[in-house]
């Protein structure tokens, strides 16, 4: 059944590679007496071979160490002044901090920012994978989307935000926020705000995407095209589908950033204690008016800010912990249920 | 493979027809209502098994040969680079309705390139360029609507590559229009079932179509991936190596699918398994580095190959 092979004697077999033997090793196996397997012993390792295994471990504990931590300072502190009414009350100002209310509003602020931000974010960031991984032609043009995406993914926040306030005031983008009777546009709202956040979020929905393109092999797309379907039929039906798990780990990570930053809700979104809806159409009036979030609560009532109820920030800054634990959780459970499809997933290698 | 027949009937070889036991297939020679473009002069059975001696092929009794229809594709003068390396050089060869074309040679000889070209898969490798004509139903496969013309002419790959998704969905995508979601699930089973039974993976998956096909095993995959390109109702079936990853009942499966299939379509298979190109196919084309050495009624080319290479090759396979 095989193609006749060449006739020909065979090479004469190579002499044992002269190595030294290594120390310990070997001679153990022949003297257990009881059938015992012999496993590979560290004392064979070369040193700095041990070495880095014992800093390996010691990395590994140090990290959990200081990750369960602060969870557990959080949650002391955090708990111990947590109530319902908390979580249920509109804050008021008043530097008695026994009656300055509960944080409702900054909690409904981040829900809301970060909703926006990743609503605007994903099928933005969706659409340039895809066009990169799948056509990204001209060559140039590709190289230049990803360095552009790579700038906004480098961009610390405050500059985001500064540049967000300059473009946002713009006369274009009355519509936006509130517009002063002399013609002077505010430029500070949840849509400006979350406009900015989205840059946050959108570099990593966008790498995710497209990692989970790149690791789709060719003959998938082959296979596609061979029934007759056409490349935008493939992509629709077969690639992005498949990287359903991916954008969703994207999308989750990114949420979770939006959800922790600070600085563009101070710049953008006024940092105010309450939701201050603008102008009288239901809805749009929240998305056009100021507010604040849990990050800005957090620390306009820490030591450091003014509103002097450290006991509130504790309790908002465990109930922000929670959020962005629960953002990652899901990004796990997300990783974990893309293996049903049994493409692995980018992130944490679902088995 | 070994034939229960061979042992029995050894002894009676010396006969004209050779007897097979109990139940002697009927052989019905090829009749060509167009000359291939390396025709071989027919060869009378008896000279055959004079030639060959003691052959168990011949003693075992031919296989039923297709009725050779109209001709479908027609190949001339094909050549395919990668860059500079000419993978497929100067082909022509003709695919007709109702039979069976087996190509056969060794590792890396264009085989595969050939039956992509066929399917217009090349075009989307950057690097590929082609030369000659081929042509389906005498139109130049250029003319025709790419998407169109791969659905009627589907393909089964080397490696089998279901898609991610479920057993069902892989089937049902290939009934389903570009992109679209309709016609619903209700609609595309019984289509789906059909493909799936003829491609013999029903009984394994009956109880579970969600079932991610990544999930199947390999041999598993391949059926799926030949439900799959069956439920397109093809024209032409170009299938590469589809019995690689199969066990010997999947791939009688699969050999009796094809012997079926060939009455309503026009079948290109690749095989390493010269006792499968044997066994399915009516005519058989030897590639060699590129090179079309040979091509022939496979009785013709296994019983008479007219070329050294041919008989090289194909020597280890019987006797
Ligand atoms: N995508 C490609 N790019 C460049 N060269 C290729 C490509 N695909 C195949 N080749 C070359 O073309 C030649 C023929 O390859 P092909 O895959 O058609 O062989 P084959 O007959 O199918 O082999 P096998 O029996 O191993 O599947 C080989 O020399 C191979 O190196
Ligand atoms: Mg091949």
């Amino acid at each position: 059944m095989s193609v006749p092979t060449r006739p020909g004697g065979a090479a004469p077999p190579l002499p044992p590679l002269p190595l030294p033997r290594s120390p310990g090793g070997g001679g153990r196996q022949g003297r257990s007496p009881k059938k015992k397997r012999v496993n590979e012993s560290i004392s064979t390792w070369r040193l700095t071979d041990r070495i880095g295994y014992v800093l390996m471990w010691a990395a590994g504990l140090l990290l959990c160490a200081i990750g369960i931590g602060i969870l557990a300072y959080m949650a002391f502190k955090g708990l111990q002044y947590l109530r319902p009414q908390l979580i249920l009350s509109s804050p008021t100002a008043d530097v008695d901090q026994s009656s300055s209310g509960g944080f409702l509003d900054p909690l409904l602020g981040t829900i809301l920012i970060t909703l926006i931000g990743i609503l605007i974010a994903t099928p933005i960031a969706i659409f340039a994978a895809t066009w990169i991984v799948e056509y990204g032609r001209p060559t140039w043009l590709a190289r230049l989307i990803d360095s552009g995406i790579e700038i906004i993914a480098g961009t610390p926040d405050i500059v985001i935000a500064l540049f967000g306030l300059v473009l946002f005031q713009q006369g274009i983008f009355g519509w936006m926020s509130f517009t002063a009777t002399d013609g002077a546009v505010f430029g500070r709202s949840f849509l400006a705000a979350g406009a900015a956040m989205s840059l946050i979020a959108l570099p990593m929905v966008f790498a995710a995407t497209r990692e989970g393109l790149q690791s789709i092999p060719l003959h998938i797309r082959e296979a596609s095209y061979a029934l007759g379907k056409t490349k935008a039929a493939t992509i629709r039906r077969v690639l992005l589908p498949s990287v359903k798990a991916n954008i969703s780990t994207g999308a989750a990570l990114g949420m979770g950033r939006i959800a922790g930053d600070t600085a563009i809700i101070v710049v953008l979104l006024g940092a105010s204690l309450t939701l201050d809806p603008e102008g009288n159409v239901p809805g749009l009036n929240v998305l056009k008016g100021t507010g604040g979030t849990l990050t800005s609560y957090v620390y306009n009532n820490s030591p450091a800010g003014e509103g002097n109820a450290p006991q509130k920030a504790y309790a908002a800054a465990f109930v922000l912990l929670l959020i962005v634990l629960a953002l990652n959780f899901a990004v796990d459970l997300i990783a974990r249920s893309g293996a049903k499809t049994g493409l692995e997933t980018s992130r944490l290698g679902a088995r | 493979m070994i034939d229960p027949h061979e042992s029995t009937a050894r002894p009676a070889q010396t006969t004209d027809e050779p007897a097979n036991g109990m139940m002697p297939p009927p052989i019905r020679r090829i009749t060509l209502d167009s000359q291939p473009t390396v025709a071989l002069p027919p060869s009378q059975d008896a000279v055959a098994i004079a030639n060959t001696g003691d052959r168990s092929l011949a003693a075992a009794g031919r296989p039923k040969r297709g009725v050779a229809g109209p001709e479908r594709m027609t190949i001339s003068d094909l050549s395919v680079y990668y860059g500079d390396n000419q993978a497929v050089k100067h082909v022509s060869l003709p695919i007709r309705q109702g039979e069976v074309l087996a190509l056969i040679g060794p590792s890396g000889c264009g085989k595969t390139t050939l039956l992509r070209t066929l399917n217009r898969l090349t075009e989307v490798t950057g690097s590929a360029r082609r030369e000659g004509l081929i042509t389906l139903d005498g139109t130049d496969i250029d003319s025709l609507e790419v998407t169109e013309h791969r659905r009627r002419v589907s393909m089964v790959f080397q490696q089998p590559n279901p898609f991610p998704m479920s057993v069902f969905d892989n089937v049902a995508y290939a009934l389903r229009e570009q992109g679209s979601k309709r016609p619903k699930k209700k609609v595309l089973e019984p289509y789906v079932v059909d493909a799936l039974q003829r491609a013999g993976l029903y009984d394994e998956v009956a109880s579970n179509l969600d079932h991610p096909a990544l999930r199947l095993s390999g041999g598993q995959q391949q059926r799926l991936c030949i439900a799959r390109a069956l439920a397109a109702r093809p024209e032409v079936l170009l299938m590469d190596e589809p019995c690689s990853a199969l066990d010997p009942k999947s791939t009688n499966v699969i050999e009796e699918l094809i012997v079926e299939l060939r009455k309503e379509l026009a079948i290109v298979i690749v095989t390493h398994n010269l006792q499968q190109a044997y066994r399915v196919g009516d005519h058989v084309a030897f590639m060699y580095l590129g090179d079309l050495v040979e091509y022939g009624p496979t009785d013709d080319l296994f019983d008479n190959p007219k070329a050294a290479r041919t008989r090289d090759y194909i020597g280890g396979a019987f006797g």
